[in-house]
């Protein structure tokens, strides 16, 4: 089986949002980078399909060389070998052109990556990325597994879930349960040294969207506290003065 | 030229959340100076189309062949891209969903479109077409021009204020729309749909009660289950509440779980970490019941009390008993 798994390279969760510049760059003074939540979600689901069926496990990031460490933590959690492809990714649509040429090259099985990225987080790359390969996408997939060539996934839909069975190949949109986060080891973060890192350039293509601004929301006025004494006068402000009820 | 919404079905009715996106598609299409048409796939009772003209659609496309019955983002994108051809529309607007977006990006690479999702508030229409969007989960805006000839954007709950009041009683137009669907878009088969139909949707509910891990345990759930009752709400809660599994998957509300924009969140018992705020951000009003008054929760809340959930939730009860 040979596997692709596309990483983002995204703010902690935690990190605190401001911009530079004018208002047009991201401030990353103090920021701490990591793997996409979800992405790690699909890299974990990756590994342990390649130890399962053997085969190979590329992991891909369209971005710049601040993402390496984060390349080298997916290649010591398991992935063989890592492709960068050395580009600043901001609109979704150049993301997708940019991993479908990578996988137009290698006919990948499977074609995993999270259910979105949480920086400019959208959803939408993996069914671009299936319909410019041609192939069906799936998302948000909680379960998945592989007999023969029959695929069974099971995916989240609204106020449910649905169980498919597809042929490969496919690309899926992975989140938890799917399977546990992995940590590397130290043999993992040994051998990633030494595993292929290969950073490629671009397709040239016109990004169809121009990012112009950013903005903070705005501030958030003081909340208003109610004495636990008197808790049911929440439901009349809630009424009358929130409006809400 | 027209702008095209796609609204989704839920049981044969349009869902709430689509109602809200054809009133903001309408608005687009004023701008832009064209009508609005809506397309509609699955099965739905011709009546119950007709109401996308309350919201100031003329027409509606009802794709409603057997084979559509599965939400199927490929076979759907198909039939968006081949109404929109139809139709000559250059925007083309969706509900932000996990059907939404895939039907979106399938669409975009088919049409080369431009394609923006988590929309949140009208575009500014003038010499460009500029969108602002939420982005880092709710962290900041990002103002993005779309510079394509056709442009997708994937509209998020409560971009435009929707005034129940002013909704006409104009009937749209019903057309049935065939589609050509390529066998390609048929290759999975579903062999299980579960779907909680008797519960109130997380992303559609006006009202979420939920809980953390405050709470103390599966067995203390019902003073809030009560809560919500009396609300008429949804029911949520925090990841280690679902990872505990004290509380079913689907309510898991977050970053790395569903991201909710009701009315009013109602948070029992959750401290209030980021990752948490980061999936209830949309809310319009939110109120914080946390014993610690440190909790960060109170920050980001409208209003809060200090208190036991276990004491205060019972009363709460008894007062939104008697509301009308
Ligand atoms: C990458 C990542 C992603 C994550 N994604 C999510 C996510 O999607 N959703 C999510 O929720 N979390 C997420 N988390 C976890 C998050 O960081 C917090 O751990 C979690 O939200 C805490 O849940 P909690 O508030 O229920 O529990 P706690 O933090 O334990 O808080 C319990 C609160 O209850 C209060 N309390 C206790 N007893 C009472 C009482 N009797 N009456 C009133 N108040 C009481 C306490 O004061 C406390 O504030 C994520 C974490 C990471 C690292
Ligand atoms: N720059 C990138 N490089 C590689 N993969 C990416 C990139 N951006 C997004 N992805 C993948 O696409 C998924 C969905 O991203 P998005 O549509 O941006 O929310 C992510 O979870 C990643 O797996």
């Amino acid at each position: 089986m040979k596997i692709l798994v596309c990483i983002s390279n995204v703010p902690d969760t935690t990190a605190k949002i401001t911009f530079t510049d004018n208002e047009t760059k991201l401030n990353k003074n103090g920021v701490q980078f990591i793997i996409g939540p979800y992405d790690d979600y699909a890299l974990a689901r990756g590994v342990e399909l390649k130890e399962q069926f053997g085969g190979s496990l590329t992991v891909l990031h369209v971005g710049e060389a601040d993402a390496d460490p984060q390349i080298r933590k997916a290649l010591a959690i398991g992935a063989d070998d890592a492709i960068r492809i050395n580009a600043e990714s901001l609109d979704s649509y150049y993301t997708a052109v940019q991993i479908a040429e990578v996988a137009k090259q290698n006919s990948y099985d499977l074609i995993l990556m999270g259910r979105e990225s949480i920086d400019y987080n959208s959803g939408v790359v993996h069914g671009l990325v299936g319909e410019m390969l041609d192939i069906p996408s799936y998302s948000p997939v909680m379960k998945l597994d592989i007999e023969g060539s029959e695929v069974t996934i099971t995916r989240e839909i609204d106020g449910g879930k649905e169980i498919l069975k597809a042929p490969l190949p496919l690309v899926l949109g992975c989140q938890e349960p799917i399977a546990e986060w992995k940590i590397p080891n130290m043999r993992g973060i040994m051998t990633a040294r030494t595993k292929p890192l290969n950073v490629v350039e671009p397709v040239s293509m016109e990004a169809l969207t121009a990012p112009e601004k950013y903005a903070l929301p705005a501030p958030k006025g003081a909340c208003k506290m109610i004495p636990a004494s008197e808790a049911e006068t929440l439901i009349r402000l809630l009424q009358t003065e929130a409006k809400v009820l | 030229m027209s702008v095209l919404i796609y609204a989704e079905l839920d049981n044969g009715s349009i869902k709430k959340t689509s109602l809200e996106t054809i009133a903001y598609g309408v608005k687009v299409a004023a701008a832009t100076g064209d009508h609005a048409v809506v397309l509609a796939i699955g099965s739905a009772e011709k009546r119950e189309l007709e109401k996308a003209g309350h919201y100031g659609a003329s027409k509606v496309l009802h794709a409603s062949e057997e084979k559509l019955k599965h939400e199927n983002s490929l076979a759907y994108a198909d039939t968006l891209v081949q109404a929109a051809q139809q139709e000559g529309s250059k925007v083309i607007i969706l509900s932000k969903s996990g059907l939404g977006d895939a039907v979106a990006a399938r669409a975009a690479a088919k049409m080369k479109a431009g394609i923006v999702s988590g929309v949140t508030a009208l575009p500014e229409i003038g010499e460009t077409f500029k969108v602002t969007r939420s982005i880092f989960t709710g962290k900041a805006f990002a103002v993005t021009e779309i510079k394509s000839d056709i442009k997708i954007l994937v509209v998020r709950k409560n971009a435009i204020e929707l005034d129940e009041s002013s909704v006409a009683t104009v009937q749209a137009v019903v057309e049935q729309f065939a589609p050509k669907l390529a066998d390609e878009a048929f290759k999975a088969t579903v062999v299980n749909v579960e779907k909680a139909s008797s519960e109130l949707s997380l992303t559609e509910a006006a009202v979420i009660v939920s809980g953390g891990r405050g709470m103390k345990g599966p067995e203390h759930w019902q003073p809030l289950i009560d809560f919500a009752k009396a609300l008429g709400a949804a029911t949520g809660c925090s990841k280690p509440v679902s990872d505990l599994d004290w509380r079913p998957h689907h309510e898991h509300i977050g970053q790395t779980g569903i991201k909710v924009a009701p009315n009013l969140y109602i948070a029992c018992g959750i401290s209030g970490a980021i990752q948490h705020l980061a999936g209830v951000n949309g809310s319009k009003c939110i109120v914080v019941i946390n014993k610690d008054p440190e909790a960060p929760f109170f920050k980001a809340a409208d209003y809060g009390i200090v208190g036991d959930v276990f004491e205060i939730l019972p009363r709460l009860t008894e007062a939104a008993k008697t509301l009308k």
